[in-house]
């Protein structure tokens, strides 16, 4: 890393041993020291071990701000190596701020390949979404979690929810949804929907869409989340049972649109909404933004939305009379 | 290709370049060093040093430069640095009874053995602009005493106890390991050392307003500024090596000790009680305001009701910490387009149920 601070009292010459310890680059491997990766890596075995419980962990002070993906990267260090392959996703997508941030970050600290591309990777940390792609046996899913006690918004004192989540007392959380049917007829939680893990913890599934709830159920890859603030850290096994919150009467549903992706034409993708003009125009484009690209690289095309905007920016239709060509 | 899904590396790349030029300001301006800052903005080095747990007065002034004097980005820049550095093991507990004391006053006697020793204070000044520091300043230096400090004075918390009206701080024994809040996460209820260190770090304008609110009777305990103490203090480390400890430097630190009122309870006699508090450098408002909280937050302890605020353990603790406030309060510039959508859909259904209901066309918000 070229932007490290070297203490200038410590540069050659006036401590030759301080600046041995700390080389050019600095930092460990993924910049935490492997103390604190064991530390970490305890923590998680503890998560997996006891699935959707909140383990408190060392969290330890990132380069990067509290509420930016500090826990992810804290749980990213912990299990990567030299021969892993890290996709970042943030909102979906690979090239939003904090995304471009975190990768770059892992790119200096670890020097690990890192890529877009959902099935290349063997590491996916992640900001509020689960990729579209499926994901295998072979991943590890990292999310980032700003606050993971799911109780929280019911009762704000942590020593209460702990002793909440000791005794399964999850009534308040029922009556909390109970509550939103009696006044709205539905339940109007869109995101952050809560899940009860293995017929035991409730867990925050992170600030998803629940539209990604029923892909943590069973899932082949490792789901690990991290709340570096808060400092906890909890996990989901391999295809352990994920279920959503719901009552009989009023099953657990997701979102659905009218429309389908303007880009690629997906109908089974989590859609953004993208402001065209000031005159309410807008479309509807994939979040997951490796999903898209990969289906358009397949051939599939939408509407691109309104057509002088489509134009504008040189988005190829399905419209377009050469639409197929890439 | 379509604009809002790329770019974002090369946009953050430009956004880096633009702060580090809007950082150097007119470079027809000099550029200001470490050793300016670290002597002409010497409080706003130990306020860094201090928040961010660090005793480095020159890393502290290249956090403040690089962070354009925002200082509670510097004192995040200053943490960062901290978390990487390896750990020897816990000093010894500094002896602040033997500081080379440079001010102390105190608002509970007139006077006391070592007398009042104003020291370097903005508390006797008249706040006027001072016009003639704008053309440069060419003060003398202040004169030397005839005299120096007396070495050793009593800390009035000492004196109060020779007659058994105050508790007495009761340390934990040599062996007993110190809790590291850095290295643990708190678990509540918390133990004062926890509770300490984590007003220690804390925010001084988060702990100025609690301070301030015990005032105004929001958890009121009737507070004496017994004594404000600041000056040098040597840092001893015994190296398991030696078995001995050994001086390894010495530090600025100032301390506050607060005593308050208590009218007993049914297991401890009447007698005063204290709040702490300590930072480094000279930081009189933060120590001050440190420990009237920390007697706030000893409620519990002297069975007092609990009631606001500042008494409130789990909120002081959870929200003290500027550098995770910050982050959390900022963090809502990064894009939420994913649940701002499920928020979308979820009005729009709404809406179009309250329609189906109403038989109305709902207005929209903004007719």
């Amino acid at each position: 890393m070229a932007d490290v601070i070297d203490h200038p009292n410590r540069t050659a010459g006036s401590d030759g041993r301080a600046t041995d310890a700390r080389t050019a680059t600095g930092y460990n491997f993924a910049y935490l020291d492997e103390q604190t990766k064991r530390m970490i890596r305890r923590a998680i075995l503890k998560g997996v071990a006891v699935p959707g419980y909140q383990v408190p962990f060392g969290s330890r002070e990132m380069p990067l701000p509290y509420g930016w993906g500090t826990g992810g990267i804290q749980v990213t260090a912990a299990v990567i190596g030299p021969d892993d392959t890290l996709k970042v996703i943030d909102q979906g997508a690979d090239d939003t701020t904090n995304a471009v941030n975190i990768r770059s970050f892992f790119a200096k600290t670890a020097g690990v390949a890192t890529t877009e591309r959902t099935p290349e990777a063997s590491v996916i940390q992640t900001r509020h979404r689960i990729p579209e792609t499926p994901l295998t046996e072979e991943q590890i899913l990292v999310y980032q979690v700003p606050i993971p006690e799911p109780l929280r918004w019911l009762e704000p004192r942590e020593a209460e929810t702990r002793k909440m989540h000791a005794l399964e007392e999850y009534g308040a959380m029922h009556v909390s949804l109970y509550e939103d049917i009696a006044k709205f007829g539905r339940i109007t939680k869109s995101y952050n929907y809560p899940v009860r893990v293995n017929g035991r913890y409730v867990m925050s599934p992170s600030p998803i869409p629940k539209f990604d709830n029923p892909k943590m159920d069973r899932m082949p890859a490792l789901q690990l989340f991290g709340a570096g603030r808060e400092k906890r850290i909890y996990a989901v096994p391999p295809y352990a049972e994920v279920k959503s919150l719901d009552f009989e009467d009023h099953p657990f549903t997701i979102e659905s649109w009218e429309q389908c992706c303007a880009l690629c034409g997906a109908e089974d993708s989590y859609l953004d909404e993208v402001v065209t003009d000031d005159k309410g125009g807008k479309m509807y484009v994939c979040s997951d933004s490796d999903y898209c690209e990969q289906r358009r690289a397949a051939g599939h095309r939408g509407d691109g939305g309104d057509p002088s905007y489509a134009a504008r920016h040189e988005i190829p239709t399905d419209r377009t009379a050469d639409g197929d060509a890439s | 290709m379509y604009v809002a899904v790329k770019g974002g590396e090369k946009a953050i790349e430009n956004s880096q370049k633009l702060l580090a030029e809007e950082r150097r300001g007119d470079p027809k301006v000099p550029d200001i060093s470490l050793d300016q800052i670290r002597e002409q903005m010497s409080l706003a080095v130990d306020r860094v040093m201090t928040e961010g747990s660090l005793y480095d007065p020159e890393l502290a002034a290249l956090a403040i430069k690089q962070a354009r004097g925002d200082l509670q980005e510097a004192i995040f820049l200053l943490r960062a640095y901290r978390t990487t550095l390896p750990r020897f093991g816990d000093s010894e507990p500094i002896d602040t009874a033997a500081m080379s004391v440079r001010r102390r006053i105190s608002a509970t006697y007139k006077d006391l053995p070592g007398g009042q020793v104003l020291g370097p204070s903005f508390d006797y000044t008249h706040r006027l602009l001072d016009f003639a520091l704008a053309a440069g300043d060419t003060r003398p230096a202040a004169e030397i005493a005839d005299a120096p400090v007396e070495n050793g004075m009593p800390r009035v918390t000492d004196i109060l106890n020779h007659e058994g009206l105050i508790e007495t701080e009761q340390p934990d024994g040599d062996d007993a390991p110190v809790f590291d809040l850095t290295r643990n996460s708190p678990r509540y209820p918390a133990d004062r050392a926890a509770r300490l260190q984590n007003l220690a770090r804390g925010d001084e304008g988060f702990l100025l307003a609690l301070g301030y609110s015990t005032q105004r009777g929001y958890g009121n305990n009737h507070p004496f500024a017994g004594e404000i103490r600041m000056g040098e203090v040597t840092v001893e480390f015994a190296p398991e090596e030696i078995g001995f400890p050994i001086e390894i430097g010495e530090i600025t630190v100032t301390e506050c000790q607060m005593i308050n009122q208590f009218k007993g309870s049914a297991s401890q006699p009447p007698q005063f009680t204290q709040g702490y508090g300590l930072t480094f450098g000279h930081g009189e408002r933060k120590a001050m305001s440190m420990a009237l909280v920390d007697r706030a937050l000893r409620a519990r302890e002297f069975d007092e009701p609990i009631d606001a605020p500042a008494q409130d353990e789990e909120f002081v603790m959870a929200h003290s910490d500027n550098v995770e406030a910050s982050g959390f309060v900022q963090h809502l510039k990064l894009p939420h387009y994913v649940d701002f959508q499920a928020e979308l859909v979820t009005v729009r259904a709404l809406r179009k149920a309250f329609e189906q209901q109403t038989g109305d066309d709902v207005p929209d918000a903004a007719e």
